[in-house]
């Protein structure tokens, strides 16, 4: 009887997500059951350990976790460019409709910057300390096929002011270390949309930055993102960024997604056990009632992952199962939020209404996992 | 990202990074070419001190029925002189034996020497700061632009060739590179949360200085300490070899070099196998030290 | 900010060059061991009068100050005097054998850079492959090698066995170019004679290659270390974030920034090079300054020894000086520290 009652309620749900769907089109990243290992003397370590996910054009996709998580692994797997002893040991990028790990070198680097681009945590480490940032900006230009010499110059000009630096033309001439740090973010993110790439990596864009830079420097991605209709991929552990400013969110722990879904759902009806541990640490604003909740203990050891669900060990709501058997991810029946939107008529808001949680706590639908 | 955190050594700010730092023996022993190096570098010692006992002849004794014999293994060589005989007869083995004598004695001496030497006033400057800071390192930087071989050169051709100058000579630039290792460490060091832990429950300067910091610079002392050595033996050998090191009496490998040099063309051997010798043992001191720095201090790492 | 660079680094050296000649002529006078007394030892017997008389004619007989005076005054417009054992103004002397040095050193230099660059570099784009281990064993060994004994160790197997190249001398006497500069191969270039170009090279590979291996094998471990450094930064990674060719990401952003660091080992293993000049002079019996100091100080030639001790020396900071405006150049941020 439940059974049933949920089954027309995913259908009521499932209709308007295919418009939706349609609207926004196909994905312009499909990440599938990718894996990344780095091999190190005390065994593999198994940082990206099979994660899927997708982002559309237009679209803001949050990827977010502790340190250590695997996310910039995630994130540097996509642009091929993992460091070694790291290297990708299995699934498919699908970018554009072509799987970016079946590319030749060269083809893959006229993907970078051109189609996908990347902005990295740190401005400051991100240039390069010996040249202007004009040169830097300049060379990136003429690499692309964009411009070169005196046109190209202009158009780093042109660049410069559209990510709102003032003076755009005598900071061509500025060495990195003479900006600051979100004059340098500023810049870095002119480099990275100098190619008009499709799709954005932005690895922790505002995590070096002081907390004031960091508005200004996600209202600027956001800004880009209308203009230009960029996707984003955004890799943070702030989930107060990945709240105001994401569409939809994975949420990944030990190498492996273990929730994904809207936005609005995941902040405001977080269902598995570490997004709401995750949730819990962000201290609030003007409410020094509410208590913040660490949690406790740190990311396991990766060359030996746990059994079972690598949350469990520091889980607060494990059960026996929790240790013997690893949940999948599973997609979860309609929250009342996305029940209440959809009767609203808001089924074109953010983030869409899927969701899927790897959690024994909530086995969800099944069938989909993946 | 996960991978660069799993080292098992890392400096961690305001931990002691010598309690952060187990198993340095294990590391040690894990790499298999620094304790290959230690062991001939052991062997070289043992040779040194049991020269008297290993050698076949006396390292002087000449044989002037056996002038520049082959080794054994050339047309014309026999088993009586392994190795060969210079022009004046004398076994070349027996002499290379007694050779690694002068070249250990002088390198540890001269090691030790600048080690104290250097590691004292580097320490002081690092944490008194002030004048003694600014004299010491002023002079420091007037010796490193100095050409040390010229400058030993220098003072062994006014000395003429005895031990004591050839010490002094050696040690007189030596010092520097201890001096700039320990005062730079100390002057981190200073400013570290242990220092101003130990300054907070009102320990002595003295105290904090060779019961807090001394612990923790000695391993990159220790590491700069065998590669100094590798520096010095080389040194020696070159004042040696021009003539104006080792007294001629004392057999050295460097002297034997330049005894050989004169008939590379009819006795390859006499100038080839002293060489031969400098080589491995600085060789081996050499992986010795770099092993060393592995183990015991992964920031240096290169 | 450049100007204020250059006269800053200027007049820092200054203090170093005044402790340098001081310890120059400290050295040559509180040793023990008495010019006169060297001079005149191989001269048999000599009165007290005749020696009171040479050292008035030295000046030895004033009081150490104002013998360093004299000594610096006369120093800094280059008059040492004459040469002990030669009769000759010092000048002159050096001058002869000047060129033939910088030819020697110029040309390990060149050997050495164009060696280890290349080879430090390839070292760090595949840590730990063939290439690598293979660089660091030959670059360990190159530390690890007495000069002396690599001189006399090529010379054996080139020149003695294989007779590829000739083990002594500048350059075959007969084809001797007429001296310009005073360099062999400059002067056969200028006289358009291959033959005596063809010679003056064949002289010079074997002590230059010796010359120029400690020195290389040093420059090839920092250039490595310090490129395996830069390699794992993020503006490398950035760099090809943004598409860049492998060959642009790694010539231009990672080696000119792995140089830096190492432009001061260079300066310092050059300096290395000057010294170890007199070991290699020696070896190969090539007439220039090592071979000259090495006379020198035999001789107990004071001035003739000062005079090249000091001319090292300048050098030395005159590299360093050099190197820190290489640095300058490569890095804005050392400008800025340094100015």
């Amino acid at each position: 009887m439940s059974v049933d009652v949920r089954h027309e309620a995913l259908q009521t749900v499932t209709k308007p997500l295919q418009v939706e769907e349609r609207r926004q089109g196909a994905p312009i990243l499909a990440v599938k059951k990718l894996r990344t290992c780095f091999d190190t003397y005390r065994g593999q370590v198994r940082a990206v350990d099979g994660i899927s996910l997708s982002v559309r054009p237009g679209e803001t996709v949050a990827l977010v976790g502790e340190s250590g998580c695997g996310k910039s692994a995630a994130a540097l797997s996509i642009m091929r460019l993992v460091p070694p002893p790291g290297r990708i040991t299995g699934g498919q990028v699908i970018f554009d409709g072509q799987d970016l790990l079946a590319l030749s070198r060269a083809e893959m680097r006229r993907i970078r910057g051109r189609r996908i681009a990347m902005v990295f945590q740190d401005p400051l480490t991100a240039l390069n300390p010996t040249l202007r940032v004009g040169a830097q900006l300049v060379e990136t230009l003429a690499t692309q096929g964009a411009a070169r010499g005196r046109a190209a110059r202009q158009r780093a000009v042109a660049l410069l002011d559209a990510v709102g630096i003032p003076a755009a033309a005598e900071r061509m001439r500025a060495y990195p270390h003479e900006l600051s740090g979100g004059m340098r973010q500023r810049v870095v993110i002119a480099m990275a949309i100098a190619g008009q790439p499709d799709l954005v990596i932005a690895d922790e864009p505002t995590t070096a930055l002081d907390v004031t830079l960091q508005a200004q420097i996600m209202e600027l991605l956001a800004k880009l993102k209308e203009e230009r209709g960029l996707a984003i991929l955004l890799i943070t552990h702030d989930l107060g960024i990945v709240a105001n400013f994401a569409d939809r969110a994975a949420v990944m722990y030990a190498g492996q997604i273990v929730a994904e879904g809207p936005v609005a759902d995941l902040v405001r009806e977080p269902l598995h056990p570490y997004a709401r541990g995750l949730l819990r640490c962000v201290p609030r604003l003007g409410r020094p009632d509410v208590p913040i909740h660490p949690i406790h203990g740190s990311v396991p050891d990766m060359v030996a992952p746990p059994a079972g669900c690598r949350f469990a060990p520091r889980c607060p709501e494990a059960m026996p199962q929790c240790r013997q058997e690893m949940p999948v991810l599973k997609r979860q029946p309609p929250t009342a939020r996305t029940i209440r939107q959809n009767s609203e008529g808001e089924s074109l808001a953010r983030g869409g209404t899927v969701r899927r949680v790897r959690c024994h706590l909530h086995p969800g639908e099944g069938g989909n996992g993946r | 990202m996960a991978a660069t955190q799993t080292q098992p050594v890392g400096a961690n700010p305001g931990v002691r990074p010598i309690d952060a730092r187990p198993g340095t023996l294990k590391l040690l022993l894990a790499n298999r070419v620094a304790v290959g190096a230690g062991l001939v570098t052991l062997g070289f010692v043992l040779v040194a001190l049991l020269a008297p006992m290993l050698s076949p002849y006396n390292p002087a004794e000449q044989h002037p029925e056996a002038i520049r014999v082959p080794p054994f293994w050339s047309p014309g060589g026999s088993t009586r002189f392994l190795l060969g005989t210079d022009g004046l007869g004398r076994d070349l083995l027996s002499r290379i034996l007694f050779g690694s004598r002068v070249s250990i004695l002088l390198g540890v001496v001269v090691v030790l020497l600048t080690l104290v030497v250097g590691a004292c006033l580097g320490m002081l400057a690092g944490y008194y700061r002030g004048w003694v800071d600014t004299l010491l390192s002023r002079v420091v930087d007037t010796l490193l632009a100095f050409p040390f071989l010229i400058f030993a050169l220098a003072i062994m051709a006014v000395t003429g060739p005895n031990l004591v100058a050839l010490v002094l000579a050696l040690a007189f630039k030596g010092w520097v590179d201890f001096f700039r290792v320990a005062r730079g460490d100390v002057l981190a060091a200073r400013e570290s949360e242990y220092v101003l832990a130990a300054r907070g429950v009102g320990a002595s300067n003295a105290y904090i200085l060779f019961g807090e910091i001394l612990p923790n610079i000695v391993p990159p002392l220790i590491v700069l300490a065998a590669l100094r050595m590798a520096t010095v033996i080389i040194a020696e050998a070159s004042l040696s070899f021009l003539g104006i090191g080792v007294p001629p009496r004392i057999p050295a490998w460097g002297t034997m070099v330049a005894d050989g040099r004169g008939s590379i063309a009819t006795a390859w051997w006499i100038a080839t196998f002293p060489g031969l010798a400098i080589l491995l043992l600085v060789l081996s001191v050499n992986l010795l030290g770099e092993g060393l720095r592995d183990a015991l201090d992964p920031r240096m790492r290169r | 900010m450049w100007v204020r660079f250059v006269g800053r680094r200027l007049w820092q050296t200054a203090p170093v060059l005044i402790g340098v000649s001081l310890i120059v002529f400290l050295t040559m006078h509180l040793t023990p061991g008495d010019p006169i007394e060297h001079m005149l030892g191989r001269a048999g017997s000599v009165t007290r009068a005749q020696i009171e008389e040479l050292r008035a004619h030295y000046a030895l007989d004033r009081p150490l100050p104002t013998q360093y005076a004299l000594f610096l005054g006369k120093a800094v417009t280059g008059d040492f005097g004459p040469s002990y054992s030669q009769g000759r103004p010092v000048v002159e002397v050096i001058t002869e054998r000047l060129p033939a040095t910088l030819e020697l050193t110029l040309f390990a230099f060149v050997i050495a850079l164009a060696v280890a660059i290349p080879a430090g570099a390839l070292a760090a784009l595949r840590p730990h492959r063939l290439f690598d281990r293979t660089a660091t064993v030959v670059a360990l060994l190159g530390v690890s090698m007495p000069g002396f004994w690599l001189g006399i160790v090529l010379m054996i197997l080139l020149g003695l066995r294989l007779h590829w190249l000739p083990i002594s001398g500048r350059i075959d006497w007969a084809l001797a170019p007429e001296s310009i500069t005073g360099m062999n191969t400059v002067d056969a270039l200028l006289a358009g004679d291959g033959a005596a170009l063809r010679s003056a090279l064949a002289h010079l590979i074997l002590p230059a290659i010796t010359m120029a291996a400690p020195m290389a094998a040093m420059v090839t471990r920092m250039v490595r270390s310090s490129m395996i450094g830069v390699l794992g930064q993020d503006f490398v990674q950035f760099a090809r974030a943004r598409g860049l060719p492998e060959w642009r990401v790694v010539g231009k952003h990672a080696l000119r920034n792995a140089l830096v660091p190492t432009v001061n080992i260079v300066a310092i293993q050059t300096g290395m090079l000057l010294s170890g000049n007199m070991v290699i002079e020696a070896v190969f019996q090539y007439p220039g300054i090592g071979k000259l100091a090495v006379d020198a100080i035999a001789a107990a030639d004071y001035p003739l020894v000062q005079a090249v001790v000091l001319l090292y020396a300048v050098s030395y900071v005159g590299l360093n000086l050099a190197a820190d405006g290489i640095q300058a150049v490569l890095d804005p941020r050392v400008r800025e520290a340094r100015a």
